[in-house]
């Protein structure tokens, strides 16, 4: 590095500062604030240890108050230049995350967690490409590219295998690209660990095809991964329409629905308490299997002898019947199924592909709460007791499964979480192999407990205040992360931080929709993978000609 | 070269400044030059900062002499005693001296001489000497008999033209100004805005 390339990358010197507050440097007069921005990384050497930050704050101050009072001439362009760095500085906060020793024991032991502050007027300059990679990794058969630092071209690698041990979270408004966001990370659980992926895809953008932000259409994971993906539908018509056929329709009997599964649909349903109790009531007269059909036949007959010999309102009554009438009116729910769905899903699962279940024309919360509690709550039971024969036989346990759910305070919120099958997962399925990756746009609405559990978050901009407090709660430095959060830009930007990373990062999320992109988004990436390597080049060169 | 002449000697001196009589009249360096002289190591140098003409005998007053001329050398051509009469003479602020090993921007451990031959300092000697600027601390705290600001500005536009690039210096020079100004802010400010060319 040549002197002038040391000078342009140098910010300033370390001035004050904690570990727990982060250190102040003082910016040098030529770096203007306005090329600083929160979220960047930093490297500061001192005398021992190399340490790694990131900007959190950016702040102008002046050696005598006076100067504020009275502020020197600056229409003068020089005089500008002269007070500038001198009479007024720039400062910014650097939260230090990681430091590596120098010498050998660096290179064995690589980045760790920092454990102090580097020493006073310690130099501070912008991270270079070869600080990230050492910090995250090159791209290999484990790690996957998710984006770059900002203002930076390095890559930005998540360790795919340890992200998949454990539950993780992807957080954001609105529009903000999480969608996007998940399509990648599932397209990387795919590519670069062992893990099979259980989807639903309440907005049908996961399977064959999704839309991006410019309206474009953009190929699912169906389309890259031909031979691992396999598109599960509920809606037969809607397949029609996009002239997609999906590898199974899923029906849902009646008598697969358990009072359990209409507790969770209490509040999508708008059922009273009370309405719920008689469930319980009409479960344990008709049987687990029979009941919905037989309540069903009630109504029909408009039968109310039972409410009266069990002592049930007639208000309950209509509102039970009024919320079964809902679901009774979803085409996937027939009163017995033959082919039954979760042994389905098992089947490919245990042959180590993904299933995307696609929502279709069902945009409804109410039968996506439905069905993807009653799928996952079976499908659980299957998987533990698959690894629980391995565990006992000592043979290999099945593949980790990441269960994909979106709208995640539907089924994780603090009153029902506790019951539902998703909060039973977050907390402590990842000793059966089984994690969640889930998406919500209201993160405070899931709960805490739960919210603690996941292993990654990756956040998208959110500007709610609970929203913000509800993701960094635990989190070291959660003060300085909350404003390098509050000023991520609307779209294409992440603050990713948690397990399967060294340090808080926010990248801008990597390229996907163009030809180019899809070269690198297959089978097999250009750090290895997969076996399927060849086939996978042809499929993509006959797709895109 | 004529800068490299010397243009006179010292008459008075002490270890922070000395008053030097030039062989010419009115040959006194512009407020700000800086100028050498010899001192027991090595050489001194010094800004420039006041020069005077006068009588050579203190009792006696310089009187007109012009009216029936029309342009004023015409009066010395009248008059060439008064070459001898009148002299010029400066004050010289001493800000660093050199010896052997290098320059060193405070003051010597010795006066000059006296009768000390004082010359002007080629640019390259100016150039050299402000690579540094440790001296303009000396010359911020001295104590003269015009304000001090005036002469720091007039020898930092002087130096900035030896300097391929006068407006880097004087950006330079600038900033160590506002270290040692920064609880002086309407100093400082005045002292820049004299810095303009």
């Amino acid at each position: 590095m040549t002197d002038n390339e040391k000078q342009d990358i140098k910010l300033g010197t370390v001035i004050s500062g904690s570990l727990t507050q982060g250190v102040q440097v003082k910016l040098d007069a030529a770096k203007s604030v306005e090329d600083i921005a929160v979220g960047r990384y930093v490297a500061i050497t001192g005398q021992k240890k190399r340490f790694f930050g990131m900007i959190t704050d950016v702040s102008l101050e002046a050696v005598d108050p006076r100067a504020m009072v009275m502020p020197p001439d600056i229409s003068d362009p020089f005089i500008a230049k002269v007070v500038l760095g001198t009479t007024t500085y720039g400062k910014i906060s650097v939260l230090p995350m990681l430091t590596i020793s120098g010498g050998v024991l660096g290179e064995t032991e690589g980045p760790q967690p920092a454990k102090t502050v580097p020493p006073h007027f310690a130099g501070v300059e912008l991270a270079s490409q070869r600080d990230v990679e050492l910090v995250f990794g090159k791209e290999d058969a484990k790690r996957f590219y998710v984006g770059t630092p900002l203002d930076m071209e390095t890559r930005v690698c998540i360790n795919m295998e340890e992200l998949v041990k454990r539950s993780n979270g992807v957080f954001g408004k609105s529009g903000t690209g999480k969608t996007f966001l998940t399509r990648l990370l599932l397209i990387g659980m795919m590519q670069k660990s062992r893990s099979v992926s259980l989807i639903f895809d309440m907005h049908n953008e996961y399977g064959w095809e999704g839309t991006s932000e410019k309206d474009r259409k953009v190929k699912g994971l169906k389309q890259l991964f031909p031979g691992k993906v396999a598109v599960f539908s509920l809606d037969e018509s809607y397949d029609k329409r996009r002239k997609v056929k999906s590898d199974f329709v899923v029906k849902v009997g009646y008598d697969e629905i358990e009072p359990e599964d209409i507790q969770l649909l209490k509040t999508v349903l708008n059922l009273t308490d009370l309405a719920v109790q008689a469930v319980y009531e009409l479960a344990k007269t008709f049987g687990d299997d029979r009941w919905m059909q037989e309540t069903l036949n009630l109504f029909d007959a408009n039968d109310k002898k039972f409410a009266a010999e069990h002592n049930i309102a007639e208000g309950t009554w209509r509102n039970l019947q009024r919320g079964l009438r809902i679901m009774e009116r979803f085409k996937f729910m027939v009163p017995h199924v033959q082919d039954n769905a979760v042994r389905k899903i098992l089947d490919y699962i245990g042959s180590g592909k993904s299933v995307v279940l696609q929502f279709g024309g069902y945009d409804d919360i109410a039968a996506y709460v439905l069905v993807a509690n009653l799928l996952t709550r079976r499908i659980y039971n299957l998987y533990r007791e698959k690894v629980d024969i391995a565990t006992s036989a000592d043979t290999k346990t099945p593949d980790q499964l990441v269960i994909t759910i979106e709208e995640a305070h539907r089924f994780l919120n603090p009153e029902i979480s506790s019951q539902t099958i998703f909060g039973k997962i977050a907390r402590e399925m990842r000793k059966y192999n089984v994690t969640m990756l889930v998406i919500d746009q209201r993160p405070s609405g899931i709960d805490e407990e739960v919210m603690s559990q996941l292993g990654t978050k990756i956040i998208c901009l959110l500007d709610n205040e609970k929203d913000v407090d509800a993701v960094l709660t635990g989190v070291a430095g959660k003060n300085e992360l909350k404003s390098v959060l509050s000023k991520l830009e609307s779209k294409q930007q992440a603050l990713i931080f948690g397990h399967a990373l060294p340090m808080p990062v926010v990248v801008k999320i990597r390229e996907y929709g163009s030809a180019e992109s899809y070269k690198e988004l297959g089978p097999l990436g250009p750090a290895g993978g997969s076996d399927s390597g060849g086939r996978k080049t042809d499929s993509l060169d006959d797709l895109w000609g | 070269m004529d800068l490299e002449q010397k243009i006179g000697e010292v008459v008075e001196t002490s270890n922070s400044e000395f008053l030097v009589q030039c062989y010419e009249l009115d040959g006194a360096p512009a407020l700000g030059s800086m100028v050498k002289t010899r001192g027991k190591g090595g050489e001194i140098y010094g800004i420039v900062y006041i020069s005077a003409t006068h009588s050579v005998e203190p009792g006696r007053r310089i009187t007109v002499r012009g009216k029936s001329h029309s342009s004023e050398s015409d009066v010395f051509k009248a008059n060439p005693q008064l070459a001898k009469l009148l002299c010029s003479d400066f004050k010289v602020l001493v800000v660093g001296h050199s010896v052997a090993k290098g320059v060193y921007q405070y003051l010597p451990p010795s006066p000059s001489s006296i009768y000390a031959f004082v010359y002007a300092c080629t640019p390259e000697e100016v150039k050299v000497f402000t690579q540094s600027l440790d001296f303009l601390n000396l010359m911020i705290e001295s104590r003269l008999t015009i304000s001090p600001d005036e002469v720091i500005a007039a020898f930092l536009r002087y130096a900035s033209r030896t300097h391929p690039e006068p407006e880097e210096f004087l950006v330079k020079a600038g900033k160590e100004l506002a270290w040692t100004l920064s609880n002086d802010i309407r100093r400082l400010d005045s002292i820049l805005k004299r810095l303009r060319q």
